[in-house]
């Protein structure tokens, strides 16, 4: 049978976190009343007018330069016309052939590299909330409009078809996912619909020149969704092809309860959306300010900034990837690293990742500065550790301690009396007595099981408390045996 | 000399409908009309003697001639992101042909 | 006392107002007991005001009462746009021109019938029936703006806004024999104006005299946060002073001057004589061309339908306004489609068709976009007649007042009524209309001394004060008599 290799391309509409609507003054809404967020505007009455977010230019300039595009240099609205009862004015206000950016690329460290085709400004729809058929509402089949979603900014990604992958796929939404939160212009919960993301997925035969008939997949409101949306495609235009079949162009509906893929009706009609230029808008032409502006309000991109830390700080990847998704996280990690002389970056950024991450949840806490450690603190208990003047297991207890009531990481030690037994006549002796007490473990040694010296390293630990350096421990069991 | 007037813009009675009955009814639909039946042939023949006389544009030479679509020599006309109050729901929805559940009732779509 | 109240011009009112000799509820009371007493045989207004201000003679217009084109948002009070589809509709908020002259001290005597959604020229398409002209019952008074124009030449208000897209207010003001003025596009907001198309759209005053046009542009004029197409005008509108017209040059367009095919001949002497004033009064007049604008009405006719296609999708009975009662099938298109049947009326009907036509797939460009590239052409076509005279001038309307019913059967024929004003609106530029004298129609009907024939006078963008300043030179000379049409 023939390898078949999947081409993704990927849609994606992303809620502005701007404080009012893309052409009205009214509040975005989180949640309110139903048609409390509304207005002559955005309920399309006649004779309203749009007027354009100067904030919501400003984020989509700020995603425009983080995608790396060219910002079209005049970009023009259009009308996008269909009926809809969400669609107030039986037309979105959208952009179409000159859009506000095109051509750039979001590069997925250690994955694909994504070209973006273009980037626009549009207004989001309202909201349909269906009262069903057999609802206490009288009306079978009826459907309530919420216009308080209406007209909230939206900024439209697309991006090539470079994905080969429904993990690929993933990753780059990840990755896009946190570039947008970070660059704060949206709060980006898939869940909540202020991410979304459609795919256009096709197969064809490894080594085939040009594209095959491609589907377009919606609704897949998590990245657990999108993963498992794509890769039932895929394997469903993969059977198809391979019995000989052809794949229809359509919209399918992702059903996260079953997992299926379901042909949505389009729209009681062929889609003919008579883009004209919208004449209440005049042309967006960014000034070297408004480009400035945008560029000067980005931070250092996620993308960017594992780049360096694997880079710069010789982390492993994993560890970068926390540092870099968990943005207060890593800020941490670089103040912390920024206070410790001579510290060691990967093993601040274990210490970061591993048990302060684990301590953080334990209190639920999502910035570690509303903890009670501080980046200083961090650094001086992992520089202890690193000159063995505090073993790990004491270093865990200290830091669950700072992360609690704070206090700084030499007096924890000295009040809890964890200061590693420097004494070295004083561990022998504890050795001896721990090597007398497990003889069989002192028997599997001799016989050359050496992972048996765990039980009388063990017995040291439990007996110190953990104040003694463990490979000390290692070293003088050994030479007590005689096996070195 | 006389130049072309207002008065050849008079319907033409019998040329080629421009417009055909099947697309009247698929233009109507696209607009959301619903035409009585006398009204199909009627449009056809009145849309086609508008776009008959339209079509003489396609005779001009255009060729690099920019579209306007504003007369207005304006840009970056930028509202700031302040709000201001939205609309009681009461006022709101005092104009809803069809209230219900504190929203505006519809057909769901599709249907 | 009533009549000679009446009489005033409204900037005479004005200063009668601000002079303290006549009291703004008289004024106001002396029009609504007109317009109670008399309306019936025009159909003039859709709404009355039954609300008589109190005094206000401190602001600019000291309660000058004005007539509003039903096209304009007043909040609570109903506005139609002479359609069944807003048949119940009050807005929520009141149009930016409408609350600038409120704020001025003007009072809202009513609201003024139009064609529906401002879509025709003879006023014949309100659904609430048409409008007759006060010179001759039996004839239009031109549209879209018919009701306003009807309203003050009938003596039923002092003057009133109207909106122009292609001419509605040039060519009602032409054939009810008063002035009209279509301002630059940008000059004066369009929010709350109910859209009809929107790159052509501008609100514009109807007024008895040249100055009253100017006073009224004045405070119409200024740019808003809520369009961010509006400009205003670079400077203060001056009402005008001007008694002669030396170094001023006139272009009369071949294309559209009064030998072009389809002018009647009582409108080309008209106009004829009316260049004559123009030369007595030191003017030059000039030939020039205008070689796109015989292709006005084609690409007007594209480009109009197909903004207000989408402007009039709004009206699908979810929001407010009309929905089609009765089952149905119970489906959201036959409610959308049954709604939108029942609410528009057929010329309304048409443009819409004829706008999703030129916008559908296939046809986009060999229709709108060859529109937008002739409407390039005449504007430059202006430019460079601007480049060697002052002012275009041309007739107002092909023809004077025609008879109710006569073009109703052929759209083209009626849409040839804004041969000679669409152009002007195309490009964006000002014009207006001032009453030139009477002619008798090509039909020979109408009274014996004839009908009001309109010359139209268009200048650069934003040339409105020196336009206004020509026109009143013009309009002195002439002496037209706009109180002549007066019911009663
Ligand atoms: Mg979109
Ligand atoms: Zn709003």
């Amino acid at each position: 049978m023939a390898e078949f290799e999947p081409v993704i391309g990927l849609e994606i509409h992303v809620q502005l976190q701007t404080r009012t609507k893309m052409f009205c003054g009214c509040e975005l809404s989180f949640g309110e009343e139903p048609n409390t967020r509304t207005c002559p505007i955005c309920l399309g009455h006649p004779g309203t007018l749009p007027t354009l977010n100067a904030r919501a230019v400003h984020f989509g300039l700020m995603i425009a330069l983080a995608l790396e595009c060219e910002v079209a240099p005049r970009s023009l609205f259009h009308r996008k016309n269909y009926f809809y009862p969400d669609l107030p004015k039986g037309y979105q206000i959208s952009q179409y052939d000159v859009p506000l950016a095109l051509t750039g690329m979001l590069a997925v460290p250690g994955g694909p590299t994504v070209r973006i085709h273009r980037a626009h400004l549009e207004e989001d729809a309202a909201k349909l909330i269906h009262l069903g058929e057999s609802g206490r509402i009288h009306g079978a089949g009826a459907s309530v409009v919420d216009f308080n979603r209406g007209g909230t900014p939206l900024v439209e990604i697309v991006t090539e078809p470079d994905l080969r992958s429904a993990a690929d796929a993933k990753d780059f939404l990840q990755l896009l996912r946190t570039t947008l939160k970070q660059i704060g212009v949206s709060d980006v919960n898939m869940e909540e619909g202020s991410l979304r993301c459609d795919a256009n997925v096709s197969v064809r035969e490894a080594g085939e020149q040009g594209y095959r008939t491609k589907t377009e997949l919606k609704n897949m409101n998590s990245f657990r969704f999108l993963e498992r949306g794509i890769e039932a495609e895929i394997a469903r235009q993969i059977e198809i092809w391979s019995s000989g079949g052809t794949v229809v162009q359509e919209t399918l509906h992702f059903d996260p309860v079953t997992g299926s893929l379901t042909p949505l009706r389009s729209k009681e009609e062929v889609h003919d959306y008579r883009y004209f230029p919208e004449p209440d808008l005049v042309p967006l032409a960014p000034t070297a300010e408004m480009l400035e502006a945008a560029r000067s309000a980005l931070p250092e991109l996620p993308a960017a900034r594992l780049a360096r830390y694997e880079r710069d700080f010789g982390l492993p990847t994993d560890a970068a990837a926390v540092l870099v998704g968990w943005e207060q996280l890593g800020r941490f990690f670089e103040e912390s690293l920024a206070t410790g002389n001579g510290i060691d970056a990967a093993t601040l950024a274990r210490w970061t990742t591993g048990e302060l991450v684990a301590r953080l949840r334990e209190q639920g806490v999502e910035d570690p500065r509303e903890s009670k450690l501080s980046p200083r603190s961090l650094a001086e208990l992992v520089l202890m550790v690193q000159g063995r003047s505090l073993s790990q297991s004491a270093a865990k207890e200290v830091l669950a301690e700072l992360t609690r009531s704070g206090g700084d990481p030499a007096s924890v030690v000295e009040a809890r009396g964890l200061k590693p037994i420097a004494d070295s006549g004083e561990l022998e002796g504890l050795v001896e007595r721990a090597i007398d007490q497990n003889p069989a473990a002192v028997e599997q040694i001799r016989n050359g099981k050496l992972q048996a010296a765990g039980a009388i390293v063990g017995t040291v630990m439990k007996e110190t408390k953990g104040r003694a350096d463990g490979s000390e421990v290692n070293r003088l069991i050994r030479r007590k045996l005689g096996i070195d | 000399m006389l130049f072309r007037g207002p008065k050849r813009l008079r319907s033409p009675t019998n040329i080629r409908p421009m417009i055909d009955r099947d697309q009247v009814l698929h233009v109507a639909r696209l607009a959301r009309l619903r035409l009585a039946e006398d009204e199909i042939d009627r449009m056809s023949r009145e849309l086609s003697g508008v776009l008959g006389h339209i079509e003489k544009i396609s005779e001009l030479d255009l060729d690099g001639v920019r579209p306007t679509s504003h007369v207005v020599e304006l840009e970056n006309v930028l509202r700031p992101d302040e709000p201001r109050p939205s609309l009681p729901k009461e006022r709101v929805l005092a104009y809803a042909p069809d209230p219900a559940a504190g929203g505006f009732r519809a057909p769901t779509p599709g249907r | 006392m009533s009549r000679e109240v009446i009489a005033l011009s409204a900037s005479e009112a004005v200063a009668r107002l601000r002079g303290g000799d006549l009291a703004a509820a008289e004024l106001f009371e002396a029009y609504a007991d007109r317009i109670a007493a008399l309306d019936d045989q025009l159909g003039a207004f859709l709404w009355k005001s039954e609300h008589v201000p109190g005094p206000g003679g401190g602001v600019p217009l000291a309660g000058v009462p004005i007539a509003i084109k039903d096209l304009f948002c007043t909040e609570g009070v109903p506005t139609t746009a002479a359609s069944r589809v807003l048949e119940d509709y009050a807005p929520p908020y009141t149009a930016t021109a409408v609350r600038k002259l409120f704020d001025a001290g003007a009072s809202m005597l009513g609201k003024t019938n139009m064609d529906e959604f401002a879509m025709g020229s003879s006023n014949e398409n309100s659904a609430y029936g048409p409008v007759r002209n006060p010179w001759d019952r039996e004839r239009v008074p031109g549209g879209s703006s018919g009701g306003s124009a009807a309203a003050v030449a009938g003596g039923l208000a002092p003057w009133a806004i109207g909106t122009d897209t292609g001419g509605s207010i040039r060519q009602p003001a032409a054939l009810c024999g008063i002035v009209g003025l279509k301002p630059t596009y940008g000059a004066v907001s369009r929010y709350g104006m109910v859209a009809f198309a929107s790159s052509l759209d501008q609100c514009g005053p109807l007024t008895r005299t040249v100055t009253d046009a100017a006073l009224l542009l004045g405070h119409l004029a200024g740019p808003d946060p809520c369009d961010s197409t509006s400009l205003g005008l670079p400077d203060d509108v001056t009402l005008p002073a001007r008694t002669d017209l030396a170094g001023l040059r006139f272009g009369v367009p071949r294309e559209l001057g009064p030998e072009a095919e389809g002018i009647e001949r009582g409108v080309a002497d008209t106009f004829n004589r009316t260049l004559e004033v123009i030369a007595e009064l030191g003017g030059a007049i000039e030939e020039v061309t205008l070689p796109h604008a015989p292709h006005g009405i084609s690409a007007y006719y594209v480009i109009a339908p197909a903004e207000a296609s989408a402007n009039l999708a709004r009206y699908d009975g979810v929001r407010y306004g009309l929905r089609a009662e009765g089952n149905g099938s119970g489906t959201l298109l036959d409610l959308y489609e049954r709604t939108r049947a029942e609410g528009f009326g057929p010329e309304v009907k048409r443009r819409i068709m004829l706008g999703t036509f030129a916008l559908s797939a296939g046809f986009y460009e060999a229709y709108y976009g060859r529109a937008q590239r002739v409407r390039t052409k005449i504007a430059d076509d202006f430019d460079a007649a601007f480049g060697r005279c002052d002012f275009v001038v041309t007739p107002t309307s092909p023809t004077v007042a025609f008879k109710l019913g006569e073009r109703t059967g052929d759209p083209l024929s009626m849409y040839m009524s804004d041969y000679c004003t669409v152009p002007m609106s195309l490009a964006g530029i000002p014009a207006v209309s001032i009453p030139a004298g009477l002619a008798r129609p090509a039909d020979g009907g109408g009274p014996e001394a004839g009908l009001p024939v309109g010359f139209q006078i268009a200048g650069p963008a934003f040339s409105e004060s020196r336009l206004l300043d020509a026109a009143y030179a013009i309009e002195q000379r002439i002496a037209f008599d706009t109180t002549r049409a007066f019911l009663g």
